[in-house]
């Protein structure tokens, strides 16, 4: 049974919608300029000038819409934040000031956070080894954060990927050696602290997101997303 | 004059070349470049998607040591450049961030005051070394390479740019100073896909098709960049691209500053041509006999 409160500007909203409206908001609060988001004309120059709209199942101008009408749940589980590339295009055409990009980056967070992991947009995967590489070692070493990534996303993937990288490997361009910095164990406390600072960790979620057809196979319980720290052990 | 180098994870192994030339160029042209000890990730477009905070902090440990070291930090990568940048002006204009960030760096005895510039190897060229002292240097004129100036994304926008976002110029000025053919064409600042290329690679396919054939188009020979997966991108899936887009595409792709150490006099293996996959001899036929093919 859905409860209902009442939003100011918006009207009636489930719980969990408002859930979402509340953390969401406390991410753009982060963004320096965040706030302009009130300020949107829905004039549709981030949609015209993004390269991949084309391919977003929300427009980035219906994405900030949908936010006003109180549907963020429908942004969560679109596939749109997957393929922003972040080129801000948008953000540097924006006649209101709004950090399109930025606050596409706050919904990426905001997804994961809850358990939402499209195979067919495997941002999430990207996301894990890249953390994975930087708390192992403090830099990022592509051979193994690519093999980390197709280990996540799926090795077909790398069926593709290997005539190029062969060709890229007899061109020395893949350094296997991985290199561990010195203050390493400075760096993990860096981030240890760091992630108990992050907003959003003490956020109770509520609500489940609901799947949509393109490769959300089933909404996940929603949980947090492990901390880079606590997951590996190196 | 002295710079901090920061050069990125990419430049450690599939951009080596992009390291390798830049570190060239400067010596040639008597400038130093002191590669920040210790550097770690800057934490890229990756981190800041799951965890904003944190991503901040790691790339702060980077800001604070460079600052340590009192002059202006050069971040050829686009990606290092943008985020280091960012977390710069995120820190310096939300104070809750800052406080957080600073408790988090404290654990490592470290923190930033934010008295550091970061600068992009193409500004610095261009703005404190400047055309003037490149041509003192020059040796070897790049006449009649057909070159079509790649600037990306993330050098432009969106942070504090040391050039126009829409038509930036910097990169084509230095071309042709250096004396080959800048051809104009449309695309100089879309977007390759970036690691779109990785995840959802039909949309990254259709991007740099789209920007190779308009360099094809437009009568380039060889595409310079600034940024090492711009660089990848364009490469490295020229066939993929064919075979999907049925196109007959096949361009070299370099480094910005693989062109200028060939200017400045610079052997092959300075400016580390070998690691091309697609050679890009065929462009500089015009300099055939000067340049040890």
């Amino acid at each position: 049974m859905a409860t209902a409160v009442a939003v100011e500007g918006v009207g009636r909203m489930e719980t969990a919608e408002h859930e979402l409206r509340r953390a969401f908001l406390a991410e753009v609060e982060e963004i320096p300029g965040g706030k302009r988001i009130s300020r949107c004309l829905q004039c549709g120059t981030c949609t015209g000038s993004c390269p991949v709209s084309y391919a977003m199942d929300l427009s980035p101008r219906e994405l900030i819409a949908r936010f006003r009408a109180g549907d963020i749940q429908s942004i969560l589980s679109s596939r749109t934040i997957w393929i922003c590339a972040s080129c801000y295009s948008c953000t540097t055409r924006c006649p209101a000031g709004i950090k399109v990009t930025d606050i596409i980056y706050a919904l990426k967070r905001m997804a994961l956070a809850r358990g939402i992991r499209p195979s067919r947009y495997p941002t999430f995967a990207v996301a894990e080894s890249f953390l994975d590489q930087v708390n192992r070692y403090g830099r990022m070493n592509e051979p193994r954060f690519m093999l980390g990534f197709y280990r996540r996303a799926g090795f077909g993937r790398a069926f593709k990927a290997m005539p190029m990288a062969v060709r890229m490997f007899f061109k020395g361009r893949i350094g296997i050696k991985a290199s561990r910095i010195k203050g390493l164990d400075s760096l993990r406390k860096i981030m240890r602290r760091a992630e108990q600072l992050e907003i959003g960790v003490e956020h109770e979620v509520t609500g489940e997101i609901a799947p949509v057809g393109y490769g959300v196979v089933a909404a996940r319980p929603p949980r947090a997303f492990p901390a880079a720290s606590a997951r590996t052990q190196a | 004059m002295r710079y901090t180098y920061y050069p990125g994870c990419s430049l450690e192994s599939a951009a080596k070349a992009y390291d390798i030339s830049l570190r060239t160029v400067f010596r040639l042209l008597g400038h130093e470049l002191n590669e920040l000890e210790d550097w770690n990730c800057c934490g890229s477009t990756a981190y800041t998607s799951v965890a904003e905070t944190t991503a901040l902090a790691v790339c702060a440990r980077n800001l604070a040591l460079a600052e340590q070291q009192g002059v202006d930090l050069v971040a050829p990568c686009s990606a290092c450049y943008t985020v280091l940048n960012k977390t710069d002006r995120f820190l310096r204009e939300q104070p809750e961030l800052r406080s957080k960030v600073a408790e988090a760096l404290g654990e490592a005895g470290l923190s930033y005051k934010g008295n550091l510039r970061i600068r992009h190897p193409l500004d610095v060229l261009m703005n404190d070394v400047g055309l003037d002292a490149i041509a003192l240097k020059t040796t070897q004129r790049l006449e009649g390479v057909k070159v079509a100036p790649y600037y990306g994304c993330q050098i432009v926008r969106p942070e504090r740019s040391f050039d126009d976002r829409e038509v930036p110029m910097l990169l084509d000025e230095m071309l042709s100073s250096l004396g080959a053919t800048v051809v104009d064409y449309a695309m100089k600042v879309r977007c390759c896909g970036g690691m779109l290329m990785t995840t959802v690679d039909d949309v990254a396919l259709k991007l740099c098709s789209e920007l190779l054939q308009c360099a094809v188009d437009s009568g380039a020979d060889v595409i310079a960049t600034t940024c090492p997966l711009c660089q990848i991108n364009l490469e490295a899936y020229q066939d993929q691209i064919n075979r999907r887009f049925k196109t007959k595409i096949r361009i070299p792709v370099v480094f910005f500053t693989q062109l200028l150490g060939l200017a400045l006099g610079a052997s092959r293996a300075e400016v580390a041509l070998d690691s091309q996959l697609i050679p890009f001899e065929p462009a500089l036929a015009p300099l055939a006999e000067a340049v040890h093919v």
